[in-house]
């Protein structure tokens, strides 16, 4: 079953063209990575994907199950289980972390036409959440990444990954700043998450990753198009080599 | 109050706009001696308090109006104002419930103050069943006053029994009248300032409360202003007495009609605390504040101050302010009390045309007085949102402390906010500290609550109660869930 279908697409961001006829795929129950030198568009990517203002797509088209997603609101993408892990989450003083993933589930629900989760069902599973990505009850009370370390940052985003249940959850360098403790913790998490229905797109860096979830398939991204598909081994290449091998 | 009647305060729109079809007596427009007089006779007070009224207003005769707020608005024309309108069913002051015109009552129950159902719970009817939702309200006894005239006060008998005094100022110079010759007037003198001079010569009626030493009031008072009369500037007093070692807590509303002229409200109050006594005071203000254009919206023109005049008496001021055109004012404390405290929370929210000016001002007199200042200033709109605070330490105030944190929120790029600190330290032993921030509503934090699957207008909700948290937390449960649905309505539109 096809999760992700992005054709020939451009994305213009300040009028400046950053992704030129990128096309890619991504089926239920796939994890793919993308990597590439900086600049080359991947976390614009994952910004037009998720409808972050400014990113403007000037061509192609992407269906995300079926649907039109350049034509959805970002709010109507997460619903559909569009959901993007910050490379740098906002922090968002005095909202605490738990009412924000509260009212974000409660969205969720009332936009399926599902009924609520009760409030005591709702902090027993973050509890528990919570409790596999090393998160104590006490950070949940806090402000939404207020004075968060950059690990907890990065844990606080795939604990919402959890809560929500996207059927497509991109991470945007989730890996970046993080020490090999924290990576363990969050790559346990996202291979906790994967399921057969859904799926994983990496943007990464760093090929360490990938030691921790395995991609079904690595892309290039290079001068805002895909140069070069392959398995995981194309991500070992690269670490050994670089992209200097690559024709751009 | 009970959730229905919060929705009905702060349903979308303004939901209070509405005017109430009465026939009123009021004076035609203008303002000379005669009028004073007329209010006076009307109420008939006894001469002391016509000669003082008459006092006050020569004195407002001769001040020049007051420009130095940061708000711009038009002159006012007080000749074009009427100084006095009453519901002519009302007679002469607040009733028994029963003889209370039933329209008016319909009015505050549309307002969700619903006068007679307050009076269910204090047994003086019987019919409703345990397990009804009304029996299940709050105890808060309410004094409602409709533009010039107090029309009726709850629970006064249930009062009397503790000792408390709650009834409407005009009823008090009657009933009480060495009580108010003593202290009204004594915190905020008839000569204060251009608004409370006016007010000192034309107030009308308020709120009087006196609570006798020793004696924690049983239950919440509040007072319910609504403005109805066009043309009307509403000038009430209020008066609260704590006496040794007494505590109240006491909550006021304000609401008006939508209207395309502006109105003036121009009240004073004045609290006194004696010795280890402790007032609170609450106030949710939702007067009408114009259309987006910044048509119509009430002039809100206020000056509000408390003192402690015994050792260890407490005054706090927590005002959410939302409503009004144009806000003015500075609930302010003067600490005379060795160890006495004052404190003051404050959300002030503007949007659209909307412009506020309010802060406080705190008076260190004695010995170990302490003073928290905690502002929110929210902008939204094109509105202008000014914090204005003066920390005053005396040469007598040996180890005063203040601390003042003072923080703004912007919504949108054209709004402006502003921050006048005044620091006077008079006392080497002081100590004040002056905190301030001033941040935005990032486009980042509305696109990670989006893409979360939170819409932005919910978002900017939460992030803006988020921001308030620290002096909800002050308010009074009812009054708190209430000021958060307030903002909500009052920020509708702000995201584009």
């Amino acid at each position: 079953m096809k999760l992700l279908q992005v054709e020939n697409l451009h994305v213009n961001v300040q009028g400046e063209p950053i992704l030129k006829g990128l096309t890619l795929s991504i089926d239920a129950g796939e994890v793919h990575a993308i990597m590439g030198p900086n600049g080359s568009g991947k976390s614009t990517l994952a910004a037009v994907l998720a409808g972050r203002p400014g990113y403007e797509p000037v061509d192609g088209e992407v269906r995300f199950l079926g649907e039109d997603l350049m034509a959805l609101e970002p709010e109507a993408r997460a619903h559909l289980g569009m959901f993007l892990a910050f490379q740098y989450p906002v922090e968002i003083p005095g909202v605490s972390n738990m009412e924000f993933l509260k009212a974000a589930l409660d969205s969720h629900h009332a936009a399926l036409g599902r009924p609520q989760a009760s409030a005591v069902e709702f902090m027993k599973r973050v509890r528990a959440l919570a409790a596999t990505l090393d998160l104590s009850p006490e950070f949940l009370k806090r402000g939404v990444n207020e004075g968060f370390s950059g690990g907890e940052k990065k844990r606080n985003e795939i604990l919402q990954m959890l809560l929500l249940e996207p059927r497509l959850a991109v991470l945007d360098e989730t890996d970046s700043g993080l020490d090999i403790d924290a990576l363990q913790v969050v790559a346990a998490g996202v291979n906790g998450f994967r399921r057969d229905d859904n799926g994983v797109l990496l943007i990464t860096h760093y090929q360490r990753l990938l030691d921790h979830i395995v991609p079904d398939q690595v892309h290039v991204l290079s001068g805002g198009r895909i140069v070069q598909s392959g398995d995981r081994t194309l991500a070992l290449k690269l670490e050994r080599e670089g992209y200097g091998w690559l024709a751009t | 109050m009970s959730e229905s009647s919060v929705e009905n305060l702060v349903n979308r729109e303004y939901q209070a706009g509405f005017v109430t079809d009465i026939e009123s007596d009021t004076l035609p427009p203008g303002l000379d001696e005669s009028v004073v007089r007329f209010i006076s006779a009307k109420k008939g007070e006894p001469e002391w308090l016509t000669d003082w009224r008459l006092a006050a207003f020569r004195g407002w005769q001769a001040m020049p109006e007051p420009r130095w707020a940061h708000v711009h608005y038009p002159p006012i024309d007080f000749q074009a104002i009427s100084y006095y309108s009453a519901p002519r069913t009302q007679g002469d002051g607040p009733k028994s419930l029963d003889e209370v015109d039933p329209e008016l009552l319909r009015t505050y129950e549309r307002l969700g103050i619903p006068l007679h159902e307050q009076e269910i719970l204090a047994g003086v009817v019987t019919d409703r069943a345990p397990g009804d939702a009304l029996r299940d309200m709050p105890n808060v006894a309410v004094d409602a006053v409709f533009d010039s005239v107090s029309i009726a006060t709850t629970f006064k008998a249930k009062l009397r029994e503790a000792g408390v005094i709650f009834c409407s100022i005009s009823e008090a110079v009657r009933e009480h009248p060495e009580l108010v010759r003593r202290y009204l007037g004594s915190v905020v003198p008839k000569s204060d300032n251009y608004y409370a001079a006016l007010n000192s010569a034309v107030f009308s009626d308020g709120s009087f409360v006196y609570i006798p030493e020793g004696v924690r009031c049983p239950m919440e008072l509040s007072t319910y202003f609504r403005i109805n009369a066009q043309n009307t500037g509403q000038f009430e007093r209020t008066l609260i007495v704590a006496d040794k070692g007494a505590y109240v807590s006491y909550l006021e509303g304000c609401t008006a009609p939508m209207r395309d002229e502006n109105q003036l409200h121009a009240a004073v109050v004045e609290l006194v605390a004696l010795e280890d006594a402790e007032i609170k005071y609450s106030t949710v203000q939702n007067w009408y504040p114009g259309d987006a254009e910044g048509k119509g919206g009430i002039y809100n023109f206020v000056t509000k101050r408390g003192v402690c005049k015994g050792d260890r008496a407490k005054i706090s001021w927590t005002q959410v302010e939302t409503g009004s055109a144009i806000t003015w004012k500075y609930p302010s404390v003067v600490l005379r009390g060795h160890d006495s405290v004052g404190e003051f929370y404050s959300v002030a929210l503007t949007n659209n045309r909307q412009q506020a000016d309010t802060g406080t001002k705190m008076i260190h007199i004695g010995r170990n007085t302490r003073s928290t200042i905690i502002s929110k200033g929210i902008s939204a709109g094109r509105s202008s949102n000014a914090y204005r605070g003066l920390v005053r330490t005396s040469p007598t105030a040996a180890g005063a402390r203040n601390f003042t944190q003072c923080d703004s929120l912007l919504i949108g790029g054209e709004c402006g906010a502003h921050t006048f600190p005044y620091i006077e330290n008079g006392c080497e032993s002081a100590v004040i500290e002056h905190e301030a921030t001033t941040s935005k509503v990032s486009d980042e934090q509305l696109f990670l609550c989006q893409q979360r699957g939170i819409d932005a207008e919910k978002a900017v909700s939460m992030i803006v109660n988020g921001f308030c948290k620290d002096v909800f937390r002050e308010l009074p449960m009812e009054f708190a869930v209430e000021a958060g649905k307030l903002l909500e309505v009052s920020l509708e539109g702000a995201v584009g």
